[in-house]
């Protein structure tokens, strides 16, 4: 029986007065790929913010590796744990090169000390960055962004990854290579939880997969269920 | 001559204006970093600058070495700084930006009655070291040695501090967080801690403009008060959170009021502000204005 990785129950979220997340429970196993799908405003994005602590205003327990009670811990100390986040937007920081958006992701680290070393295996697993490492990160396709902050976030080889909807915005190849990224990650043992709107996509690689709909979780199925179910697709993720 | 004024005289009030500017850089760098950073126009800045002056009155009493001096009063008012930070302004974050505003205002005010109550209303003497005493020949003519060591302590401090930005990794830190602060979060940084060491640093050289500028201008409670708006003026001009745009604006600054007291003495104090009106028509964010810091 693999660890659990993460557990997340009765997890309630509030932007000023709205009650977004009304007791969200869900769960990843270690070495696990888990997609949460569902349509716009589900709140997918409320969820991986709030486990990352992004969400002033949020109850619930959520246990990480072993470690409970991480509702009462500020982002950089989830970061710390081993929790990565790549957010929906890239978030890659203006007027810093690539070099610079990955260091900024082993400061905290202590890969720290070793750099060097460890942008240099990051430039051979994205071959992208490589030829690019001195440039200014704005200046980067869509695409290279989001591989860039996917590197960033996993930099110091986090336990587990948190990412939003990575493929939106990019052309179909690099949404290959981005796939392909994941199942290698998976068999590194890096913990995925994915949040796409790319369904089908998103639940051939994934283990297991939640559906969410108005801030609560509908729907748990394995992922290979769920492919096979349209109407639950049809009911829950078309636009 | 230039206006009926020889080369010569016009050569030295140049470099008067950059030991004038010098000040204003190191002011202007402080107040930039804060705000650029966490969002703060601090209002305190010239009380910490007044502060840093009789830091220096004081452990030059104490310690009779003005080398030591400038060392240990940077790291006093940073100090202050610090307090400061961590238990007024923090609790402000998060409720915008007219509440961390009027808090330094107000410390402002209570920073100078307690050094008034403490020292006295009156100016105190404050003299630059033998060895800087007199004036050297710069070519042009003979400028005081004091003036000529503000401006290459400014030089240094600011190479320094873009060493500090460009190079370290805390540095990094810092130009990351000026742009995104939430990134830089969930990579595992404490901002919190890197927003007291930026206000910290910033008080600190504002102290140390306080007291490298104590032999030129006298030391009095309300010293800050004319330099804050000097300051700010140097800020808008530079570009708000910009260190190139405060270093640049500071000696333009400097220059422009040393060479209108020359010319129209009745137009010096209105110079500068005549200079950023100018800069606000024409570039609305300041000369090097961007979003974030070391635009
Ligand atoms: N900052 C905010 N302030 C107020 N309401 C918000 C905020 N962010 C999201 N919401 C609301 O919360 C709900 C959930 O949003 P969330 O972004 O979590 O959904 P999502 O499932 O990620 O949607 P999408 O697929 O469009 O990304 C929506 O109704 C949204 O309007
Ligand atoms: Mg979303």
């Amino acid at each position: 029986m693999p660890a659990q990785m993460l557990k997340v129950d009765d997890l309630h979220a509030w932007y000023d007065h709205s009650h977004v997340l009304q007791g969200v429970s869900l769960g990843a196993q270690a070495g696990e790929i888990v997609s949460i799908i569902g349509r716009n405003g589900a709140g997918k994005t409320t969820t991986l913010r709030s486990i990352m602590g992004l969400v002033k205003k949020c109850r619930g327990e959520v246990a990480f590796d072993g470690q409970t009670g991480l509702l009462a811990r500020q982002a950089h100390a989830r970061y710390s744990l081993g929790l990565g986040y790549v957010p929906e937007d890239r978030r890659i920081v203006p007027g810093l090169t690539v070099r610079e958006n990955l260091r900024l992701g082993l400061v905290s680290s202590p890969l720290k000390r070793k750099e060097a070393e460890v942008i240099d295996r990051i430039a051979e697993t994205f071959p992208r960055l490589k030829e690019r490492l001195d440039q200014v990160a704005e200046t980067l396709s869509g695409g290279e962004q989001q591989m860039l902050a996917i590197a960033r976030a996993t930099a110091s080889s986090p336990r587990m990854v948190m990412l939003d909807e990575p493929s939106e915005g990019i052309m179909p190849v690099l949404v290959d290579e981005m796939f392909e990224l994941f199942a290698r990650m998976k068999q590194e043992g890096t913990t995925i939880l994915l949040v796409e709107q790319n369904v089908e996509r998103a639940l051939s690689i994934s283990d297991r997969a939640y559906v969410m709909d108005h801030g609560v979780i509908v729907h748990e199925a394995p992922a290979a269920a769920l492919l096979a179910d349209k109407a639950i697709q049809e009911r829950y993720c078309s636009v | 001559m230039i206006g009926g004024y020889p080369i010569e005289l016009l050569a030295l009030q140049l470099f008067t204006g950059l030991a004038l500017g010098s000040v204003f850089v190191l002011l202007a760098v402080g107040l930039s970093l804060i705000f650029g950073l966490l969002t703060v126009v601090n209002f305190a800045h010239g009380a910490f600058y007044m502060l840093g002056a009789y830091a220096g009155v004081f452990f030059i009493g104490y310690l009779g070495n003005f080398w030591l001096t400038l060392a240990v009063v940077p790291l006093a008012v940073g100090a202050v700084g610090l307090v400061v930070e961590r238990w007024l302004v923090r609790p402000l974050y998060g409720r915008g930006i007219d509440y961390p505003l009027m808090l330094t205002f107000g410390l402002a005010y209570v920073l100078v009655e307690v050094v008034r109550i403490l020292f006295g209303a009156e100016g105190m003497p404050f003299d630059a070291p033998d060895s800087l005493m007199g004036a050297v020949d710069i070519g042009v003519g003979y400028f005081p040695a004091y003036r000529l060591f503000v401006i290459a302590a400014t030089a240094v401090l600011v190479l320094a501090l873009w060493l500090f930005l460009e190079k370290t990794s805390y540095g990094l830190v810092i130009r990351a967080g000026a742009r995104d602060g939430e990134i830089v979060r969930v990579l595992g940084i404490d901002i919190s801690r890197v927003w007291l060491v930026v206000f910290a640093l910033g008080t600190g050289v504002a102290g140390l403009a306080g007291v490298l500028s104590a032999p030129m201008r006298s030391v009095f409670p309300d010293m800050g008060t004319t330099v804050l708006v000097e300051a700010f003026v140097v800020t808008v001009v530079g570009g708000m959170g910009s260190l190139a745009g405060a270093v640049v604006a500071g000696l333009l600054v400097g220059v422009v009021v040393s060479m209108t007291s020359l010319f129209a003495p009745a137009m010096a104090e209105v110079s500068m502000f005549a200079l950023m009106a100018l800069v606000l028509l024409v570039r609305p964010q300041g000369l090097f204005g961007k979003k974030g810091l070391m635009g």
